[in-house]
């Protein structure tokens, strides 16, 4: 057992048993992003020998990384829990919100209205989000056990306090959770989960050979969401991503690193942090997860 | 080693930030990234030298008033231990966020100004620490450079500091005279203070003991969640979930459960990392039980000759937090301890503690927000609990607004007085 890791999960697995117990409607949001999968591995073992008794989502923007589907659609099979998908793209078409346009378009602020309206169709009281606190600074300010009014807000002004184990899931219809098992994790505890316990994770988390082009002083992957500018051209690196989220705003990073071992030893020297290495959706302004948040984001 | 949990308690006059600032600088653990941040911040502000406290104050609101509201936990280590630092606001009016951050931390870290010694703030948060039960204080007498690093002046505070802190129960205090701003004792040692022959403060986050802060005696196992698989390769399955609250379980042992008082043997335990053979104080375990009794979310597990107390009628001292109501003798609440949820009605306020004096005031007509007072109260159904100095999980509870469904109050249980 690696140093410190017992109590974290020791934590998180209690955190997920109490909104079993205290909710009616939980779910599990499940990218195929390693946090998500690292905290599904937990539910697993938090109900062990029964299966965990909800569903998994994923908010599906339509512009992913082919090997993270496919990774997210063996993952659910293989852990035996039942997978919703809600994707922006059916937002999309009911009128709900509009596609965004533009060379720079990306769907990852639209994946809110999708996100509020499956919670609203499903009646979800808890969506658990794999969130750590040493993420992003308006991230390090909120509470486990996250309470959001019925237009799915988060009020940072108003959070309840949160005193030792002993959370209050006190709410009204319409009005949720978001609960956050992970909050105390760090991406190196991560990552040390992840080799302890030989969790698979989608191929791209490894170097590989891709090809990219330059913006805002980072790696993006060509796809068919997202081509290249005027004075953008596209060489072959070997990169690999250091988080996963919509292909339009994650970027990879330059690394050789191909085996646990060495990804861990990268993160523990890493001199950025992982969203702000990788991540075009934080840099909107010096608020923006915050603002984001406000309105209903992960 | 495990994780240490500790929060940093005062206010930017006092040198917190910088602190926290010279913490995660000298270990390396500020990004470029971030660094690089609130440099741009502080200089598009005006600011002569980067201010460290952006790195802690994540919220709109906060950068914009610049002070600390709501508590921000931040995470760094070293080589030889990782921390989890609980960033707590010092203003008398964020004691409801100081205590969030204060319960569950291992150590708390209180700032004493050098210049002005022991203030009511000091002994406002160090009373808070010694009622929240934190295992281990340290006071750092920041601010030694302006000083002119005296040792007459740091011992003169300590004393000071000693005859307040005789009347509370702190089990562990440590002194340490720094300069944050100039790195003196804080992860180096300091050249400017040879006479002092203690440690330096990250010398001692990283060896304090935290092993025996955990009651290990009483056996407590709050049922959290009963696991009983509804497939035939595990038909006769039924686990009963929890955390362990206090001393250690092991397979064979006989215990009891209540409310009904039935006993029965441990024949099982099944961990996050699989089966094993005993669980200590904060594990999430599952336990096998030989005998298929009724047990349900709420009942509690212990030993037969070793059991909570069990009473609807409680005494505790309450802190109120919430700012939309004061607490109402006569009302009923929601009341959450263990995994057990009751209602509860508050039936006398004995009275209101004056939080920097320690002086009992009378409270007959109940407690606003962010007073501290001793009151008794009746449950609607018997609750197995420890005093809160004994067990700080089976000593703990928190009320909840029914109306509302604010946190309304943090409770910690006493001893009835005699």
């Amino acid at each position: 057992m690696q140093s410190g890791l017992r109590g974290l999960i020791d934590e998180s697995v209690t955190i997920i048993r109490e909104v079993a117990a205290e909710f009616e409607r939980p779910v599990m949001l499940f990218s195929g992003g390693k946090d998500s999968v690292v905290m599904l591995h937990l539910a697993v073992r938090a109900f062990s020998p029964a299966r965990v008794p909800f569903p998994v989502m994923h908010v599906d923007t339509g512009h992913n990384f082919p090997e993270v589907i496919e990774f997210r659609d063996r993952a659910v099979t293989e852990l035996g829990v039942q997978l919703i998908v809600a994707s922006v793209q059916a937002s999309i078409d009911a009128g709900r919100v509009q596609d965004a346009v533009g060379p720079r378009a990306s769907r990852n602020p639209l994946q809110t209205v999708t996100l509020l309206d499956a919670i609203a169709e499903h009646r979800f009281d808890a969506v658990f989000g794999g969130a750590r606190r040493d993420e992003e600074r308006a991230r390090a300010k909120e509470r486990v056990y996250s309470f959001r009014d019925s237009f799915g807000q988060w009020d940072p002004k108003t959070q309840r306090p949160e005193l030792w184990g002993l959370y209050n899931g006190r709410h009204r219809s319409g009005e949720h959770f978001r609960v956050f098992p992970l909050s105390n994790w760090t991406e190196l505890d991560i990552w040390r989960f992840v080799q302890q316990d030989d969790v698979a994770l989608p191929s791209i988390y490894f170097a590989h050979e891709r090809r990219v082009f330059r913006r805002d002083g980072m790696w993006m992957a060509e796809s068919p969401f997202l081509a290249p500018e005027v004075g953008e051209s596209v060489t072959t690196q070997t990169v690999r991503f250091r988080t996963v989220g919509d292909a339009t705003c994650t970027a990879a990073i330059e690394s050789s690193a191909t085996s646990l071992e060495q990804i861990i030893a990268e993160t523990a020297a890493a001199r950025v942090t992982e969203r702000g290495a990788t991540r075009a959706d934080d840099r909107i302004s010096e608020a923006g997860m915050e603002d984001r948040k406000k309105q209903g984001y992960f | 080693m495990e994780k240490l949990r500790f929060a940093t308690v005062g206010s930017v006059d006092d040198g917190k930030s910088t602190l926290i600032g010279r913490l995660l600088y000298d270990s390396k653990s500020i990004f470029e990234d971030q660094l690089e941040h609130i440099e741009s911040v502080s200089k598009r502000r005006g600011d002569d030298y980067v201010d460290l406290s952006l790195l802690t104050d994540g919220l709109r609101a906060e950068r914009e008033q610049g002070i600390t509201i709501d508590v921000a936990w931040r995470y760094f280590a070293t080589p030889r231990r990782s921390f989890i630092i609980a960033d707590c606001p010092g203003h008398i009016q964020y004691t409801r966020n100081m205590i969030t951050g204060a319960s569950n931390v291992d150590l708390a870290i209180v700032l004493v100004d050098a210049r002005t010694g022991v203030v009511e703030q000091t002994r406002r948060h160090s009373l808070l620490v010694s009622l929240l039960g934190v295992p281990h204080l340290v006071i750092c007498v920041n601010k030694m450079d302006l000083v002119g690093y005296s040792q007459e002046v740091f011992e003169c505070i300590r004393d000071e500091f000693g005859a307040f802190a005789a009347r509370l129960s702190l089990r562990d205090v440590t002194f340490l005279p720094i300069s944050a701003l100039a790195g003196d004792n804080v992860v180096t040692r300091s050249a400017n203070m040879s006479w002092f022959e203690g440690s330096t403060l990250l010398h001692h986050l990283e060896n304090v003991y935290t092993g025996s802060d955990n009651n290990r005696i009483d056996a407590r196992f709050p049922v959290q969640y009963v696991i009983r698989p509804q497939r035939t390769d595990t038909h006769d399955y039924r686990g009963y979930a929890g955390r362990v609250a206090g001393g250690v379980f092991r397979v064979g042992d006989d215990v009891m459960v209540l409310p009904s008082g039935l006993t029965t043997r441990i024949v099982g335990i099944d961990t996050p990392d699989g089966p094993a053979t005993e669980a200590e104080p904060g594990r999430a375990v599952t336990l096998l039980l030989a005998d298929d009794l009724s047990i349900t979310r709420g009942d509690m597990i212990c030993r037969p000759n070793n059991r909570p107390r069990q009473s609807q009628e409680l005494e505790a001292m309450l802190c109120w937090m919430d700012d939309a109501a004061p607490l109402t003798v006569g009302k009923i609440y929601s009341i959450k301890h263990t995994t057990k949820v009751a209602r509860v009605r508050i039936n006398e306020v004995l009275y209101r503690l004056d939080i920097s004096t320690l002086h009992r005031e009378p409270a007959t007509s109940g407690l606003n927000f962010n007073e501290i007072g001793r009151a008794t109260l009746h449950t609607t159904t018997p609750l197995f609990f420890d005093d809160y100095h004994r067990n700080r999980s089976t000593g703990s509870f928190i009320l909840v607004d029914e109306s509302s469904g604010q946190t309304c109050a943090a409770g910690m249980l006493l001893s009835p007085r005699t």
